[in-house]
């Protein structure tokens, strides 16, 4: 059974962080469309989040599939463990 | 369409084995004012709402999916282990009698999901208000299942899924002043 | 002084079974308050917003078992 490494939990985390304040300031975008500075701030973790994904991908395999991230040899995206059993 | 992400939104922890706790989060993985019932709800009522908003039911429908997994992933570790001793003496006799450890969608009473816990009656305000009320009931299902949980880990996630209900009803809140708004409308007389 | 839970004192007749709580509490969070949100608040950093559940400051109002505060409750 593969278990991760310590670091994975940190950097985790990290991207949930991240994305969190993603999810917020698109809620927030979606009735403040003319905000300039809150659409800065959701481009630069855009940016942010970009890099993230990259780092946690290299010790947990994709995030996302439908091509939304390369995959490993063999195929990686069914790997465990998943979210829920982490 | 949708792309899953292999994430949670949150770091879910849950510190004891306790299928009692499970036994009541289960009202908001398949209650009246549970996260499935939420997204649903929104998704829905996205079709038929003015443009200016849809933006919001789906980001919003779309967050609640990843709450589901959430609670999901709550249940599944209070109960992953559990003997079917442990199932009987937290109440989960009867859930154990028919699905073993599996979830299901219903409520802490048993009571299968129905699609009549929501609405969409088709007119913007009645939508929006009805989801401003689900968003408060839900907060409120969070307040009184923190209150019967002793675990520290659980009611950790707990508190950050309340959160998130005061927000979207904030967001709701506004949705409603963006469609009372004269502005870009146009008057007949 | 403002706050975000509000407390009514339920109807006690000589005749009810239970011993009496005397104060009943109730949640009233932030978003009764705000209207619709100005901009520049000020926001939690991205670990602590995680955390919070909230991005703003002004809308984080965390719920703690009443039962529980003081035998383990951790302060946010």
């Amino acid at each position: 059974m593969k278990q991760l490494p310590p670091e994975f939990y940190p950097l985790m985390e990290q991207l949930q962080a991240v994305d969190f304040v993603l999810v917020e300031l698109t809620l927030y975008l979606d009735t403040h469309p003319e905000d300039l500075e809150a659409i800065k701030q959701f481009n630069h973790y855009a940016k942010e989040r970009k890099k993230l994904k990259k780092a946690v991908e290299s010790i947990y395999g994709p995030l996302q599939q439908f091509g939304n991230s390369y995959s490993g040899y063999p195929w990686n995206w069914n790997d465990s463990p998943w979210p829920w059993q982490i | 369409m949708w792309i899953y992400e292999k994430k949670l939104q949150y770091p879910v922890r849950v510190s004891t084995c306790n299928p009692m706790l499970a036994k009541f989060l289960i009202e908001q993985y398949g209650g009246a004012d549970g996260e499935l019932a939420a997204a649903l709800r929104y998704l829905n009522q996205r079709y038929s709402i003015p443009d200016k908003v849809i933006g919001l039911l789906t980001d919003i429908g779309t967050e609640e999916f990843a709450h589901l997994e959430m609670i999901a992933t709550m249940i599944y570790k209070l109960t992953k282990d559990a003997t079917p001793e442990m199932m009987k003496a937290a109440g989960l006799g009867d859930h154990y009698a028919v699905h073993d450890n599996a979830l299901f969608y219903h409520n802490a009473s048993g009571v299968p999901w129905t699609a009549s816990y929501i609405q969409a009656k088709g007119d913007p305000i009645a939508d929006l208000y009805e989801d401003i009320a689900a968003e408060e009931k839900a907060r409120a299902t969070y307040q009184w299942i923190i209150n019967l949980s002793d675990d520290p880990d659980l009611n950790d996630g707990l508190r950050y899924l309340r959160e998130r209900e005061i927000i979207h009803s904030q967001r709701f809140r506004e949705a409603v002043e963006i469609l009372k708004e004269e502005r870009d409308k146009k008057i007949f007389f | 002084m403002f706050t975000l839970y509000k407390t009514y004192c339920p109807y006690v007749s000589p005749f009810d079974p239970c011993k009496p709580i005397g104060e009943k509490v109730f949640s009233t969070p932030p978003n009764l308050y705000m209207g619709f949100q100005p901009p520049n608040l000020p926001q939690f950093s991205p670990e602590e917003a995680l955390r919070a559940g909230t991005l703003w400051k002004a809308f984080y109002d965390p719920y703690f078992n009443p039962y529980e505060q003081g035998k383990g409750a951790r302060s946010e």
